[in-house]
């Protein structure tokens, strides 16, 4: 609790910057991540990051500092380089796009890592901390680092918000963009730039290894909370900055913990929580509709068991035992069971010493079902022209499914018929 | 009669390969011109060639006899629907709007005067109640219409549309159909790439009729005749596919000199 309070101070100014500084490079990263995610190259911005290794090596060996801005300077270099050659690999060669990533990628990594390892061998003290890049330095930020990113962090703000419009529509539909004579390579050029820039800026924080993570998740995450390209964005950036936030405050607490695969570890479960429990586009809301198909199924099979019985005596408002209903479908008891249970929680249908009966309310919702589908086969027979003995099984899935509006349509271009294909009364409700 | 679009001597390679050869014809203002063929004729290549996003391999295009960028904002293009991913997280008025996007308010807002026009465009093509729909949540014939809008709201005076009744329902069509129509009626060019020819005679007054090279263009009573639509129909020209075909083999050029 005390470290809680602690944190939450930001007594401490290295706590300040480490927060700060992750929260920006995760929310810019996020924004940019965005327009890679909607283009559909996700795996671009894991090469660019891979191959951004050798140029802070060799921006290292060149100008022998390591102020953030020289080696973000090396970065954009090779980071600009690596996206140049995937583009030529697959323009001009048989491979294809995610082949050239993956050449791309490993060539580049390899190669910072040769050099990174020759400059650690070289016996130049100031070298140490280069390897951070690797997974990351979060925890080592200083004023200076968030000052740099800070800056380039508004910058790429601007860029996006100036160019909105425009990235939009590269990423929704480019060809028509050329057409109405939009400067489609330098827009291209633009957001290939910022997001080289984010991922310079971002592997500070996460590391080389971990940097698609901050580009990607956020976005995928977003995408499942809203329609409109703007919502997701911000979406995607409060993302990045939670992660970052609570990344910083885990490795504070847990003082061995790393700050970097902290935030992407948030990052994961904010995306994965989306994924299951966003409205409508989540799995959850995905399996609650399916439950509730399922019980709007069997609740009206069970009604339609009451009819059917009704029908063939003549009495729909009989009681009945448990075993005569099941005798009428292929229906288990517990299932059975369940949907009289719901049924009379609805005043659908009451229990009497044992047996069951239907209510008036019931008989009306039978009676509609029972319309649907007898109906449908009316329509299966007449418009597609199937023969009465296969047009069951079918009618059976659709009474369940049809609307209102629909069963008007149905009504009327059949005519209002009095009796299915195999001669059954048609129920019509008299309201 | 004045021409809308010239091709002369057209020759586009696609992956190398020739797909149109030597596509030489001229497009009437003022009609509903088809372009027809058979699946793989190269309709496709031909429009995006025009529209300047494939570079022929030679020849050239004119629209209203000037080159494309001096009139471009004079001209619509509506890409075939299935172009795009319509997960992409975008309202109806969004994609319209895109029509108003010019080279020349690269850095400006959307107006107001814009979301008007945008508006009065899902009108023609009554799908006004649907401007903060979802486009993900749109049925095919609703996406032709929503296309259809965003090229209206250009304002243009030619239009290029690539396979608008694919794939739509039969409101659509008459939806589209209509409003062929009411724009040929307005004075404006619509030019149509479309693959039935059972319904092409009743859509279109001028026909280019293609099949890897121009098999004939003209007024469509004079193209809808047997022999010509056995040409274009028949299948391809067995040489020309194979030289093609050792075209992109040998990775020769299609020109001595360009």
């Amino acid at each position: 609790m005390n470290d809680l309070f602690q944190f939450f101070s930001f007594s401490d100014p290295n706590v300040r910057y480490v927060t700060l500084g992750t929260m920006v490079l995760a929310a810019t990263a996020a924004m940019v991540g965005s327009f890679s995610f909607l283009r559909k190259r996700a795996l671009v911005g894991d090469a660019i990051a891979h191959s951004i290794l050798p140029g802070v090596c060799l921006a290292f060996m060149v100008s022998g500092s390591k102020t953030p801005l020289v080696l973000i300077i090396g970065a954009i270099i090779t980071g600009w380089i690596s996206l140049l050659v995937i583009d030529g690999i697959s323009r001009t060669t048989k491979l294809k796009n995610d082949a050239a990533i993956g050449i791309v990628l490993s060539v580049f990594f390899g190669l910072g890592i040769l050099l990174l390892t020759s400059i650690q061998h070289s016996g130049n003290a100031s070298q140490a901390g280069l390897d951070k890049f690797l997974f990351g330095k979060a925890a080592s930020l200083t004023k200076d680092d968030i000052i740099t990113f800070s800056s380039i962090g508004i910058v790429l703000i601007i860029v996006v918000l100036l160019f909105y419009k425009e990235f939009k529509l590269i990423s929704f539909n480019p060809d028509y963009a050329k057409v109405i004579g939009l400067p489609v390579k330098f827009l291209e050029f633009i957001l290939a730039t910022i997001t080289v820039l984010a991922v310079a800026v971002g592997i500070q924080a996460v590391g080389v290894v971990l940097m698609a993570a901050l580009l990607i998740t956020p976005a995928s995450g977003a995408r499942f909370w809203t329609h409109r390209l703007g919502n997701m964005i911000v979406i995607a950036m409060v993302f990045g900055a939670l992660s970052g936030f609570f990344g910083s405050y885990i490795s504070y607490v847990a003082p061995n913990m790393p700050t970097g695969p902290w935030v992407v570890m948030c990052l994961s479960i904010l995306a994965i929580g989306s994924i299951w429990f966003a409205p409508k586009r989540g799995m959850l809301a995905k399996y609650k509709i399916q439950a509730e198909n399922k019980k709007k199924i069997l609740v009206e099979n069970v009604l339609k068991l009451f009819y059917h019985l009704g029908e063939s005596s003549n009495n729909f408002e009989a009681e009945r035992s448990i075993d005569e209903l099941l005798a009428t479908r292929d229906l288990r008891k517990i299932e059975l069971n369940r949907g009289l249970q719901l049924l009379r929680k609805d005043n659908s249908v009451r229990l009497k010493e044992g047996n069951w009966y239907i209510t008036s309310k019931g008989l009306n919702e039978a009676k509609r079902v029972i319309k649907l589908h007898r109906l449908w086969e009316m329509y299966l027979n007449q418009r597609l022209k199937l023969e009465p003995d296969h047009v069951h099984n079918d009618a059976e899935a659709i009474e369940h499914i049809i609307t209102p509006e629909l069963e008007k349509q149905l009504e009327k271009e059949l005519n209002y018929p009095i009796k299915d294909p195999h001669e059954s009364i048609i129920p019509y409700n008299k309201d | 009669m004045k021409t809308a679009i010239e091709t002369h001597n057209l020759t586009v390679s696609y992956n190398r390969r020739p797909v149109l050869w030597n596509i030489d014809f001229e497009i009437p203002t003022g009609q509903i011109t088809g372009i027809i063929g058979p699946n793989g004729s190269g309709k496709t290549t031909l429009l995006k060639a025009i529209m300047g996003l494939i570079k022929p391999s030679s020849g050239y295009t004119k629209l209203f006899n000037k080159d494309l960028n001096e009139v471009r904002e004079k001209i619509s293009y509506v890409p075939q629907r299935e172009s795009v991913d319509w997960d992409f997280p975008a309202s109806v008025m969004d994609i319209v709007l895109m029509g108003r996007y010019k080279s020349s308010n690269l850095f400006k807002r959307i107006k107001q005067s814009d979301r008007d026009i945008a508006a009065e465009a899902l009108e023609k093509v009554n799908m006004l109640e649907y401007s903060d729909r979802q486009i993900s949540q749109l049925s095919g014939g609703q996406q032709q219409r929503v296309f259809i809008a965003r090229s209206l709201a250009q304002g243009a005076d030619l239009y290029i549309m690539d396979e608008p009744f694919v794939g739509v329902d039969a409101a659509t069509e008459e939806a589209i159909l209509n409003l062929l129509t009411e724009m040929k009626n307005q004075g404006k060019t619509v030019v149509v790439v479309h693959h039935d020819l059972q319904t092409a005679k009743d859509y279109f007054d001028w026909i280019v009729l293609l099949n890897t090279r121009l098999v004939a263009t003209g007024p469509k009573e004079e193209i809808f005749n047997k022999k010509l639509l056995q040409e274009a129909y028949g299948g391809k020209l067995n040489v020309l596919s194979k030289v093609g075909e050792l075209i992109k083999e040998k990775d020769f050029p299609v020109r001595e000199r360009k």
